[in-house]
């Protein structure tokens, strides 16, 4: 690790104002991504501003009957919010379903969206990676590309983004608050992640001199029917090859609405809305789950080793959807998938 | 990444590579004891804890996260110690292995790995032992099945996961 000036922040504007101009500073919260990217020497920042001290802390009430979540708040402090579990049961259910409870506690609502890749050639700083250094090349793609994305890739990159509460907000349709010295936006969850595209380095929409200040679920939870299924190496602790999360609003038998978004095989939590239209007011039934399955992966493209990932992803699709059809989400200490 | 707004353009200016490390005063509880230092900010709370107070109860496993051997309380929540920079916990109140026993008698946790023959090589065993510790205060884990979920951040090579589990189901069955 190289050495790095350290400074604590007051608040938002004294955040803001350490990190502006400066593209060698990076902010650190709980630092569980960071860090390990700062030992391996993929990361190399010479200025780490301290964010933990910020007043962004608190899960509130919006006027509109959402909730604003602070970008501070733990992983497993928003998993085990009563209001979470009571209105967006399967934002906890996929915080539960990733990293482990230590991590969990360090680690921040606004880092989890910031985490980058967990593609081994971006770790390694001996191979070329696109995405660590623009223009070197990706070995993943003639390579050891089991984890790596059916969806959405380019000839630079095929890297996946790694994380699951992430893929509960893109199904959620979230929006990110943001601020900077000059103004404070809004983004939609839909565009804040980037595909790699030729720009395989910027995993984000995120501006230089921005800091994360909340994100914001919109009133609609799926809070009845819906689930996270996760399908991995092993039963626990282990980045997903696949993971769906879906919401459905059921009028009996049909579906009114439904929503799914994928994690593990792109770059960006995934969705795809011909298949959720092909969801809308059909019977909820394994033709229509299928169905709405093949839309999606219409365009999918497998590697030497990670081909498998198109059949998985059709049948955890499917599977998923009866799941939240039924009433019956996945739980995430059972490892039975129901 | 390039910023495109003229007035923070105007403020550019990248921290420069330091040569020698920029020392941080910290100050922290561990196990009851109040400890200032000056530290290298690289420094980790694992590091501290073993290289500056001697403290090598916590083990060093992967020193990435993954294993579970470094794991400490943190103003009482189980934490990778490994990935944290000690500086970012000024103020807080620390606990590792060596803290958990009181007035010379085993904590709970410690006599129930004992009881169950829970560990064979013990190297993950203070980090197990603290995330259990971590696990009961969360009050979370009803059912065998919820420990092995919410340990599963602690690996034990030698396999002594069964007895693991039944040594925290003892201690949670009498709290």
């Amino acid at each position: 690790m190289i050495n790095f000036q350290y400074a604590r922040a007051n608040d938002v504007v004294d955040a803001i104002r350490q990190i502006t101009g400066d593209p060698n500073a990076k902010f650190i919260a709980g630092g569980t991504n960071l860090i390990d990217l700062m030992k391996m020497d993929v990361e190399r920042p010479t200025k780490v501003v301290d964010i933990t001290r910020l007043a962004l802390k608190q899960v509130e009430n919006t006027p509109s009957g959402g909730l604003r979540i602070g970008a501070l708040v733990r992983n497993t402090d928003l998993a085990y919010h009563p209001l979470v579990g009571e209105r967006y049961p399967v934002l906890a259910s996929a915080i539960m379903a990733g990293a482990s409870q230590q991590l969990r506690n360090m680690a921040s609502t606004g880092g989890n969206l910031l985490q980058r890749t967990r593609c081994p050639y971006f770790y390694d700083t001996a191979m070329p990676c696109n995405k660590r250094e623009p223009g070197s090349g990706c070995f993943a793609i003639e390579g050891h590309n089991r984890m790596h994305a059916i969806l959405g890739g380019s000839d630079a990159c095929i890297a996946t983004h790694p994380s699951d509460m992430c893929v509960a907000l893109a199904m959620l349709d979230a929006k990110v608050h943001v601020s900077s010295a000059s103004n404070d936006r809004v983004i939609a969850f839909a565009d804040f992640h980037r595909l790699p595209g030729d720009t395989p380095q910027r995993d984000t929409n995120l501006s230089a001199g921005e800091i994360i200040t909340a994100v914001e679920l919109p009133p609609k939870g799926f809070a009845t029917n819906y689930t996270y299924l996760k399908i991995r190496d092993r039963l626990s602790y282990a980045f997903a090859l696949v993971s769906v999360a879906v919401g459905l609003q059921l009028d009996g038998d049909t579906i009114k609405e439904g929503r799914f978004a994928l994690g593990g095989v792109a770059h960006k939590p995934w969705r795809d809305s011909q298949a959720e239209a092909a969801l809308r007011g059909q019977p909820a039934n394994a033709t229509t789950f299928f169905r709405a399955a093949d839309v999606l992966l219409h365009d999918a493209k497998g590697y030497a080793h990670n081909t498998f990932k198109i059949d998985l992803a059709r049948r955890c699709i499917a599977r998923a959807l009866t799941q939240a059809a039924r009433g019956t989400p996945q739980l995430q200490s059972s490892k039975k998938i129901a | 990444m390039t910023n495109d707004r003229p007035d923070s353009r105007a403020a550019a200016q990248s921290s420069p590579s330091l040569t020698t490390p920029e020392m941080v005063s910290v100050s922290l509880t561990v196990n009851g004891r109040l400890h200032t230092l000056m530290l290298d900010p690289r420094t980790t709370l694992l590091d501290l804890l073993r290289e500056h107070l001697d403290l090598t109860g916590t083990k060093k496993g992967c020193d990435q996260g993954q294993c579970g051997a470094c794991t400490v309380l943190i103003d009482g929540r189980r934490a990778n110690s490994c990935l944290t920079f000690a500086v970012m916990y000024d103020g807080a109140q620390i606990i590792t292995i060596e803290g958990l026993a009181v007035g010379g008698v085993l904590h709970p946790l410690q006599q129930a790995f004992i009881d169950h023959d829970a560990f064979q090589c013990g190297y993950c065993t203070p980090g197990q032992i603290c995330s259990a510790a971590g696990l009961i205060a969360e009050g979370r884990a009803k059912t065998a099945e919820d420990i092995r979920e919410l340990m599963s951040g602690n690996i034990c090579r030698c396999g002594a996961y069964t007895n693991i589990v039944a040594a925290i189901q003892q201690v949670m069955g009498r709290s």
